[in-house]
């Protein structure tokens, strides 16, 4: 049996899209979501419509710019691309997500030694 | 700042879905032919492909819900949904809908008008620098302007050693309306000019519009004449000319310096002396000779920031009373109490009562509205709970059909806000434009930012009232229940008829307490027309005729007067002419008071008697029917060479004689004059129907100078319209250069002193009646409802043998129970209201058992009626055709 994939928490995908933006420069939607199903390993339950969403949310919050371009093999399409304010807006998020995830880890350890 | 940016653009996509919208769409097939690209590069087959693509995707649907979701505003989105629906469904209940915004539009028109009018007299400030530290400084406890005014040695005394004012300014209210002419060029025309004193415009802080004001060198006694225009009067005599500053015009014979010009803000006249013009303002001296004038200046202080009014007020006492203790005999120093207020208090305080009356009668006609289309809505209400039904089986939770119905109700009433408030821009310029009132500041009436918040805010709140209760109701019951649900029967509609029928009670109520308050108020002013003026008002013209400089000696006015009244008298239809300086009800000052003494008596200091003054001719009594109650009125025998005479009203008879006659004594007056009493008069109320008369005495004119204005006074047979033209010409033979253009009738002068209690009167009565029409309506449809709903069994008990007059008779005896347990709230709470309103009252108690029964009997009548039309439609049905109506 396939172990569960993980549910997205709230604000998560925001910070995976622009993590993924920062690193790979200038992607298209279907780019954007594969790269997160890659680099997560296949661990992420994602419904890559709802990047859309995330997408246009940043797009409006001004972190990150699109525009219409065309693929190597000429299809159409939009190409997101991180802005200055997202590339702090993620150094931020990145800062807040290692010192939740670095609490999360210590505090679940303790608790495991205390009751062992 | 990020979070604005973000509602920003959510908010530019929301008013641009469709390009949106397209974007998306090309974006997700782009995003489905990379995928299926992939995945036959992957090696399946393009079904498969095509299949696993839209499966990764998640839905395409869903992807552009939740896309909407985060980049517009959903909330609005099902507003603007629920908008569009009421829309559609008001405009199929057109009818209801036309008359819902009707009603609302009466209501919020009369609210907002009033609000206006409060928001004028009462909360906004006065149109002055800092109005807040204003202060009015009276001088004693009377309420009468003349008692008021303090001295110009006072006045320095008080600025000299007040600690508490930065500024102590004032004017003199000793001027008459009129008094100045101008002459040169152009029409003739009778200025009002006030005098000021020097800091008066430092005072209430105002700048210029033109120019600048008065120097101290102008202020001094004698001084070369300056003035200073009033905006009004520079632009329709002037026409705004700019230029004018410099200019020398000239006023009573002699030439004045135009100095500068007031800006439109500052309206002396509506604020300070309501119903009369301030043309413009000349400098009031504070010098010697103005100081023995006495007691003649208006004063109005600054309070240095940080200082309260009671410690002003404590202050300004111990120096009034060091002035007390100061003064010599023979020194020519009146006493000064100051009596501090605030100069909001000053100018609109007595209004307050009646317009808080007002107000809450306003209240409870918006109450009434609500209750009103409540009913209409609950009405509705069942006729739309199967559609409220099926919208909840279908899965649309009762907060959502809530805030559907509560749309609804809000939009109406917006709707009939709109209407409201074109009724209340019409109602306010009117009010604006009404001329010669002595209410306060009315001229400031408008429909400004602080009205339309307030309309905004009532249509929204009326709107949630009025929706509520149905809103409730349609969506309380069970869909279960209400699709099976026929018309009759059930516990849901049993409930909304008991709903419906406390609605109607509430009305009743309501309708009670305005008609009881209104009804009360017309009686008060109905007692108040009843009251003895002292003389009689029909027929009688009057016009100001003093010469002015024309004629400076006193013989010299006596001969202009008399060739005045010898034209007059001989014009046709003349019965009677006289003069006087002082028109009961007029704008001249009548309230000048003398302190006087009968020969021989002694008094103590400050107790001495005074009287007002009025100098009449020998006729004036006859063309004004004052009654003479003892000796003789004067003659043409009674002139300068003659022994001094004088007539006292019955009052000072009293004061000065008790229980004695009399004719034939002898009283003194300042500058030790003695004046022989011929005859005892009735009281004139000068000042209204609602002030006594007072002590009041006649001097003949011929033997005393001492007048500032001359009213002419016409009793005639004809029209005033026929008889002004021939006036004025039989005036313009003595002298053509007298302004003779404003013509009055007693008639108009005594409308205007009851101005302000028949516009209370009025309103009220309008909001009573509206209220009485609503409440029938209100009834008219509950009753007429519960018939319908009836008409089977109707049917029955007609095919049963029930006769006509017993149907009749029962519909009309639940209306009556309807009406009566209306009545027995209303009538506790109009008794309520009554008491409130008391000091509104004149001539009947509160509990006026005449209006109170009057209003019991109308209210029965009424309902009576409005039960009986259903009623009689109900025993006119044919039996067959109720039984059949399913």
């Amino acid at each position: 049996m396939t172990p569960k994939k993980l549910d997205l928490m709230q604000g998560t995908l925001d910070v995976m899209v622009l993590q993924t933006l920062s690193t790979m420069g200038s992607l298209h939607g279907y780019g954007i979501a594969r790269r997160i199903e890659q680099t997560s390993g296949n661990q992420v339950l994602l419904n890559q419509g709802t990047i859309y969403a995330s997408l246009v949310r940043l797009q409006q919050r001004g972190w990150i710019a699109a525009e219409w371009g065309t693929s190597e093999n000429n299809r159409k399409a939009k190409y997101y691309s991180i802005t200055k304010r997202g590339a702090r807006q993620l150094a931020s998020d990145v800062e807040r997500w290692g010192r939740l995830s670095d609490v999360m880890s210590r505090v679940l350890s303790a608790t495991g030694e205390d009751s062992g | 700042m990020d979070t604005l940016r973000e509602l920003l653009a959510r908010l530019r996509s929301f008013f641009r879905k469709q390009a949106r919208d397209e974007d998306l769409d090309q974006e997700l097939s782009a995003h489905l032919d990379f995928a299926i690209e992939d995945n036959i590069r992957r090696g399946m087959a393009p079904e498969e492909a095509r299949r696993r693509a839209l499966v990764s995707i998640g839905g395409i649907e869903r992807a552009k819900e939740e896309h909407r979701d985060s980049r517009g505003l959903p909330a609005l989105d099902t507003i603007v949904r629920d908008l569009r629906y009421a829309v559609r469904t008001l405009r199929r209940d057109a009818g209801l809908a036309t008359f819902a915004v009707l009603i609302v539009g009466l209501g919020v028109g009369a609210s907002s008008t009033v609000f206006s009018v409060v928001d004028a007299l009462l909360l906004r400030p006065l149109p002055f620098d800092d109005p807040g530290r204003l202060v009015w400084i009276a001088n004693g406890q009377s309420e009468n302007l003349s008692a008021q005014t303090v001295q110009v040695a006072n006045l320095l005394e008080l600025r000299e050693h007040s600690q508490s004012f930065s500024v102590v300014a004032g004017y003199s209210p000793f001027y008459g309306a009129g008094d100045i002419r101008l002459t040169g060029t152009g029409e003739p025309e009778r200025l009002t000019g006030v005098p000021v004193t020097e800091d008066f415009f430092r005072l209430v802080g105002i700048q210029p519009q033109l120019g600048r004001f008065f120097t101290a060198e102008e202020c001094r006694w004698n001084a070369p004449k300056a003035v200073v225009l009033s905006h009004g009067f520079w632009q329709r005599r002037f026409a705004a000319d700019r230029g004018i500053v410099g200019r020398s015009i000239i006023l009573d014979g002699a030439p004045a310096t135009l100095v500068g010009v007031l800006p439109a803000s500052f309206d002396f006249a509506s604020t300070f002396t309501p119903g009369s013009r301030a043309d413009l303002f000349y400098p009031f001296p504070l010098s010697p000779e103005t100081n023995r004038s006495g007691n003649m200046l208006a004063l109005i202080g600054r309070l240095k920031p940080g200082v309260d009014l009671r410690t002003a007020q404590t202050e300004a006492t111990v120096i009034g009373a060091r002035i007390q203790t100061g003064r010599r005999e023979g020194q020519w120093r009146n006493a000064f109490h100051p009596n501090l207020s605030t100069l909001r208090d000053r100018i609109s305080g007595r209004f307050r009562y009646a317009l808080l009356v007002l107000a809450g009668a306003v209240g409870f006609l918006m109450l009434l509205v609500c209750a009103n289309i409540s009913n209409l809505l609950l009405a509705r209400a069942s006729a739309r709970q199967k559609e409220m039904a099926i919208r909840t089986a279908l899965g649309a939770g009762r907060w959502r059909l809530i805030r559907q119905m509560l749309i609804e109700s809000v939009l109406l009433s917006c709707c009939g806000a709109a209407v409201g408030l074109a009724l209340a821009f019409g109602g306010t310029s009117l009010l604006a434009r009404l001329d010669g009132t002595n209410i306060p500041l009315l001229q400031g009436v408008q429909v400004d930012a602080a009205a339309l918040a307030f309309t905004l805010a009532i249509a929204v709140l009326t709107g949630i009232v009025f929706g509520l209760v149905p809103a409730l109701q349609a969506s309380a019951s069970s869909p279960h229940s209400a699709l099976k649900e026929s018309s009759r029967g059930s516990i849901g509609s049993r409930d909304r008829a008991w709903t419906r029928g406390s609605l109607v009670v509430c009305e009743i109520a309501l309708a009670c307490v305005l008609l009881t308050s209104a009804g009360l108020l017309m009686r008060s002013l109905v007692s108040i027309l009843d009251v003895e003026l002292g003389f009689d008002t029909d027929s009688v013209l009057t016009l100001r005729i003093d010469p002015g400089r024309a004629h400076s000696t006193h013989v010299q006015q006596l001969s202009y007067f008399d060739r005045v009244l010898h034209n007059v008298r001989s014009v046709p239809g003349v019965q009677a002419a006289g003069l006087t300086d002082a028109l009961p009800l007029g704008e001249n000052f009548g309230w000048r008071t003398w302190t006087l003494s009968a020969k021989g008596q002694v008094y103590e200091r400050d107790r001495r008697p005074h009287a007002l003054v009025r100098i009449v001719d020998e006729s004036y009594l006859e063309t004004m029917r004052i009654s003479l109650r003892a000796g003789r009125s004067f003659t043409h025998a009674d002139n300068a060479s003659a022994e001094p005479v004088i007539m006292v009203n019955e009052t000072l008879a009293r004061t000065l004689w008790p229980g004695e006659n009399p004719l034939g004594r002898l009283i003194r007056t300042s500058g030790d004059r003695d004046w022989r009493v011929i005859g005892v008069t009735g009281g004139v109320r000068y000042f209204g129907f609602e002030s006594d008369s007072g002590a009041e005495m006649y001097l003949p004119i011929r033997q005393s100078g001492d007048f500032n204005t001359v009213d002419l006074v016409v009793r005639a047979s004809r029209t005033p319209s026929e008889l002004a033209p021939r006036i004025r010409a039989a005036l313009k033979t003595v002298d053509p250069n007298m302004p003779a253009t404003r013509f009055r009738t007693m008639r108009e002068l005594v409308d205007h002193s009851v101005f302000p209690r028949r516009f209370v009167v009025l309103l009220l009565t309008g909001f009573a009646g509206f209220g009485l029409i609503l409440a029938s309506l209100g009834i008219y449809g509950v009753i007429s409802y519960s018939v319908t709903r009836r008409k089977q069994e109707i049917g029955i008990r007609m095919a049963l043998g029930a006769s006509a007059g017993n149907l009749q008779r029962g519909i009309v005896a639940q209306t009556l129970v309807l009406a009566l347990v209306g009545l027995m709230i209303g009538v506790p709470a109009a008794w309520m209201a009554a008491r409130a309103i008391q000091g509104l009252l004149f001539g009947v108690t509160s509990s006026d058992p005449v209006t109170f029964a009057a209003v019991l009997a109308l209210l029965v009548a009424v309902a009576a009626l409005a039960g009986y039309l259903p009623a009689r439609r109900a025993s006119r049905l044919n039996p067959l055709d109720a039984l059949r109506c399913e």
